[in-house]
């Protein structure tokens, strides 16, 4: 049965906030209690929001109590008054408005904009990044904006439900929207600090960009031609690569499928310059193979490896693997009626191959070139590793932040055009493929064997699969050998001594001391991943639910907005975050918090999507039932949904751990010295040379994280639906009471 | 036994509900008495499974009221509702046993688990399933889950209790007896039932009253003989049993019959308020009489087709009247297909309906 007033509970949190906690963020940290005894309110760095207002000269956070003292009047009336509701939304939408718009105005310098300070004259007071007690008050608006919707008649007057939606609106607004549109304005800014649509025009035109100085004599061309190219490349190869082991694996009768479907799993769990610090193994000045062939054929050791060709043999190694996953799915969804029908009117197995089954995948093809192509335009751990003089546009967006120009006008304007391109390919995919879905397979039990291809066609399946498979077992296998050789190339003598720099432990006065260097980056990594992974499952599944289950005005859109961070690069976000969140009213960087943030935010998607196929073979009658029986959607969604989706649940949490693991780009923007993460920590050795440290630590991560998947599968547990009891029970009536009371 | 039912009413005023621009209701009322089993019935698309979830809250009108056991439960969320339902797919939850999902509607009211339990197996017991109650629902048979979905909404001792086409998914055999079963526990119990099906012949099974829908609106409500002897349309005619529908003309009234000319034969049939002139009939196929002497009466056909089923031969009649579908129980005077007949009809059988 559902609560009388169900936002009181949140006006005591949003009072409570106000009156209570400090209203600023906390310099020691989100979790460091030190302003609870030293001062608290009585400290102006520690006080409530209403002591700023009346004694520390912050009178725009007094009228913030006119918002929380309104929902009291709601209380007059029954909750199907009309006034109830009017009330309830007024103070909930004042409150929220009202603490944004005093949070975007006045910052860390009085007023942020230089026109209030004219007509207002100079503010002597500051503002600092919110904290606890503002965060507990919007949160309190919110849910009694949400109550007020409710009330007025919104999803059918579920409280929950909405608060549901209007938390994921406020956040995607908060993490995506809002810092994306921060790269607008940055972009368009001037060193000054004033909008110009000129200033953005000279930078975004720029030759450095779009110049083809390539084409006609030998310098090299503008990063965003370099970028493009790179990705239309990897993406055909990919694609190609992909669509050989599909075949292979579902067309043919090899040997070993299941091993070729391992390799699925690789760049899942591949930190992102694995496979460049194994190239460079192989074919870099000193790698095994250019020494040997060196020595045989008495040439000098070259340095292809070092831009486009690297990088694109890095890519190519990477995301294969993505575009074959893709690609099974595909070929596997092609019923094998259409083939049987073209072979029975006279088709030859190549003829049926040609004219009926790759027509059909053409979307499926589709898919996996822009797949790759969003992948490949995203790295940047390979192009950093790699790239040599060869530029792409997520590491140059990177330099223009952290060189020596420290340009962020530029880095914003390199991220638009980044950002275009890969929000492009999202559209089209969406757009285009959307609609052109040649899914074959009903939910009809079908018979019939899926064809094999003809000879030709195998075997040049056979010959580019199978070597690359070979490849990328060698690459992996150097990763986890390289760890013990002593300097790759000149002393190749085994060693421990990488492991122990690393990762060496040792009994000290005070017990165990963590002596490694690698010690202090793994534990952040792993605590944030592991803070991480369940918010992000949380919010992901959430999200899921509301589309799959909910139907609201505003739904595509809610569904775009959470699909968006998809498309936008990491180093795209990276960006957006330094500039969204280095200053008031939301100041994050530096913590461990926006770390936590973004993985939530990047990685969200797939929770939405594994979500929403696991939910849509539920069938809606189950929560339909559950309502009719008295339970509210909250009950529903916690004893009947989640119980359900036991194994898209397991898979958003291996998946969102694994990816903050392994993520770097973003990342590489966040990290600060008391936060940092394992990924960054690597690059920086590898830009030190120091690729015996960097590679084991790199098998170490892989390692940890397999443990992990293992781990979480086996605590999250399969859902079981059918039990292997086959005795009748008969008169166990005693039993089962005493079973289940 | 403990279980303690107090049936309620249902009332529907001037309900509407639209979809975007599709409207699913079309300001319809009615009232349901309490302690009744109540169809409602017609063609998939009419509104009759929107209305049943409005019963539920699950949908909420976009205009006018609905009451329950005389409150208004308008714009009240199915959670907050004294009614529960069975599904077409009974929805059983797959991951609880049988019992949990007997006793789920008490737990998440706040009963106590171990009344909760108890309630449960008494609950299955009036379904004779109690021995059942630590299987998952995958091990049971379709007949049995359905029941088990019957006893989980019983328990919680609903004022109205809905069934969303609940046989749809039993086979022929089954159907008829778990209809029976229901409708013997409804009376037994003293429930309001409402129950939506699409099969005329379940309907006619099992209601007291039947309201009829079509197209976003209630095309006749009553008795099961009422709809059948008296439709009041030619789409209820048609659809509650086979009707042929003949055009005729009103010659006269006398009292509360009519005289009406069809085809050269005289019948006399209810009034019902239809003033002279062109009228329409709706005439049961079984209303035909057949006879082999072409001169008997002024209305003659010619047999096209002829299929022997049995108990019965169906016959089509091709007559000045139109294309007439005719059943016949006289097996043993079969009539031949290209044979020329007479026609005449059994009052019993005919209506005056809108056309």
């Amino acid at each position: 049965m559902s609560v009388k007033h169900p936002f009181v509970p949140w006006l005591i949190v949003a009072w409570a906030g106000y009156l209570l906690l400090p209203w600023y963020v906390q310099e020691d940290g989100f979790w460091s209690m030190v302003w609870l005894f030293d001062g608290y309110l009585a400290d102006e760095y520690y006080t409530s929001a209403v002591f700023h207002g009346l004694q520390y000269d912050r009178p725009w956070l007094l009228p913030i109590a006119l918002f929380l003292a309104l929902p009291f009047m709601a209380l007059r009336y029954p909750r199907q008054h009309p006034n109830y509701a009017r009330i309830l939304i007024l103070a909930g939408a004042g409150g929220l408005g009202w603490l944004a718009v005093q949070g975007l105005l006045i910052g860390i310098s009085g007023w942020e904009f230089t026109a209030f300070e004219s007509t207002f004259g100079v503010l002597d007071q500051r503002q600092y990044g919110l904290g606890y007690g503002a965060l507990l008050t919007a949160a309190g608006f919110l849910v009694i904006l949400t109550s007020g919707l409710a009330a007025a008649g919104v999803m059918k007057g579920d409280v929950f439900v909405t608060s549901a939606i209007g938390t994921v609106i406020l956040l995607v607004t908060l993490f995506v929207f809002y810092p994306v549109s921060q790269i607008l304005v940055s972009a368009f800014q001037t060193e000054e600090g004033y909008l110009s649509a000129g200033a953005f025009a000279e930078s975004f035109t720029s030759s450095k960009i779009w110049g083809l100085a390539c084409l006609s004599d030998g310098r090299s061309c503008g990063v965003a031609w370099n970028s493009l190219f790179l990705a239309t490349l990897t993406g055909l190869s990919t694609t190609l690569l992909g669509l050989a082991f599909a075949l292979v694996v579902t067309r043919t009768g090899f040997r070993y499928k299941k091993s070729l479907r391992l390799l699925t799993v690789l760049p899942i769990v591949t930190p992102p310059f694995v496979i460049g610090l194994a190239l460079i193994l192989l074919f870099g000045r000193s790698g095994v193979v250019t020494q040997f062939t060196a020595d045989l054929l008495g040439l000098e050791p070259g340095r292809w490896l070092y831009g486009l060709p690297g990088v694109w043999l890095a890519q190519l190694l990477a995301f294969t693997p993505i575009a074959f996953l893709v690609l099974i799915g595909v070929v596997e969804g092609i019923s094998p009626a259409m083939e049987e029908a073209s072979q029975t009117l006279r088709g030859s197995r190549w003829q049926t191959f040609r004219h009926v089954s790759l027509p059909l995948m053409r979307p499926g093809l589709a898919n996996a070139f822009l797949i790759g192509f969003i992948e490949s335009m995203a790295d940047f751990g390979n192009p950093m590793v790699l790239g040599g003089n060869f530029e792409v546009l997520s590491t140059e967006i990177f330099f223009a932040i952290v060189g020596a120009q420290n340009d962020q006008g530029r880095a914003a304007v390199l991220a638009i055009v980044l950002l275009f391109f890969t929000l492009s390919a999202f559209f089209i995919q969406r757009k285009w493929l959307g609609k052109k879905s040649y899914t074959t397979v009903s939910g009809k039990a079908e018979s019939g064997l899926p064809m094999q291809v003809n000879p030709a066609l195998k075997w040049l399946s056979y010959g580019t699969a199978v070597p690359w498979a070979l490849f990328t077992i060698v690459i992996y296998g150097m990763v986890m050998f390289g760890g013990f050789v002593a300097n790759w190339g000149y002393d190749h003598s085994f060693t421990l001594k990488h492991y122990s720099d690393a990762f060496a432990l040792s009994w000290g006065e005070f017990g165990l001391v963590w002596e490694g260097q690698a010690w202090d980056s793994l534990w952040t990594t792993l605590g944030i991943s592991a803070l991480s992974a369940p918010l992000t499952a949380a919010v992901g599944l959430l999200t899921a639910y509301l589309l799959v289950r909910q139907n609201f005005a505003g739904k595509n859109l809610f569904e775009f907005g959470t699909m968006l961070s998809f498309a936008i690069p990491g180093t795209v976000i990276g960006v957006s975050y330094i500039l969204a969140f280095n200053v008031p009213p939301l100041e994050l960087t530096g913590t461990g918090v926006i770390l936590v943030i973004c993985f939530i935010f990047r990685n969200m998607p797939v929770g939405v999507r594994g979500g929403i196929a696991a939910m849509s073979q539920l069938d809606k009658s189950l929560d339909e039932a559950s309502l009719t029986l008295g339970a509210n959607s909250f009950t529903t969604l916690r004893k009947v949904v989640i119980p359900l989706l036991r194994p898209a649940i397991t898979a958003a949490l291996v998946y969102s751990f694994v990816r903050a693991i392994t993520s770097v780009s973003a990342v590489i923007f966040l990290v600060s010295a008391e936060h940092n993460m394992a990924t960054s920590y690597i690059i920086g050795l590898v830009e030190n040379g120091d690729y015996g440290i960097a590679i084991a630590y790199c098998s170490v991560l892989i390692l940890v994280m397999l443990g992990a998947i293992a781990a979480i599968q086996f605590s999250v547990g399969e859902r079981k639906l059918r039990s292997a009891r086959t005795v009748k029970a008969k008169n166990n009536n005693k039993r089962l009471k005493e079973q289940l009371v | 036994m403990s279980l303690d039912y107090k049936a309620g009413s249902v009332v529907f005023n001037k309900v509407s509900k639209r979809f975007g621009q599709v409207s699913a209701i079309d300001n319809v009322s009615f009232t349901i008495e309490a302690g009744q089993l109540v169809t409602l019935l017609g063609p998939s698309g009419c509104g009759k499974t929107t209305t049943l979830r409005m019963i539920a809250g699950l949908e909420h009108p976009t205009e006018g009221q609905i009451l329950i056991g005389d409150k208004d439960v308008t714009r009240l969320p199915a959670t907050d509702r004294d009614v529960s339902m069975v599904f077409q797919s009974y929805a059983l939850f797959p991951h609880m046993s049988v019992a949990e999902n007997v006793a789920y509607g008490l737990m998440v009211s706040g009963t106590a688990k171990a009344e909760a339990i108890d309630k449960a197996l008494e609950g299955l017991q009036l379904v004779g399933l109690a021995e059942y109650g630590n299987r998952l629902p995958s091990e049971l048979s379709g007949g049995q889950q359905q029941r088990v979905a019957v006893a989980r909404a019983l328990v919680l001792e609903p004022e109205v209790l809905l069934l969303d086409e609940p046989l749809s998914n039993l086979d022929a055999k089954l159907r008829r007896y778990v209809r029976e079963e229901i409708r013997d526990l409804q009376q037994q119990l003293g429930l309001t039932a409402v129950y939506v099906t699409h099969d005329q012949e379940e309907a006619l099974a099992v209601s007291d009253q039947i309201i009829v829908m079509n197209k976003s609106v209630i095309a006749q409500q009553g008795t099961p003989r009422e709809l059948y002897e008296q439709p009041v349309s030619a789409f209820v005619a048609d659809f509650i049993g086979d009707a042929n529908l003949i055009k005729a003309e009103l010659q006269s009234r006398e009292g509360d019959f009519a005289r009406i000319d069809v085809g050269g034969v005289n019948v006399q049939v209810p009034h019902r308020e239809q003033q002279s002139g062109a009228v329409t009939l709706a005439v049961r196929p079984d209303a035909v009489i057949l006879h082999a002497d072409p001169e008997v009466t002024a209305l003659t056909g010619q047999v096209t087709h002829a299929s022997y089923l049995g108990n019965q031969i169906q016959y089509t009649v091709d007559s000045e009247l139109g294309e007439l579908f005719v059943i016949d129980y006289r097996v043993d005077q079969p009539v031949a297909r290209g044979s020329s007949v007479a026609l005449d009809f059994n009052n019993r059988g005919l209506a005056l309906v809108a056309a």
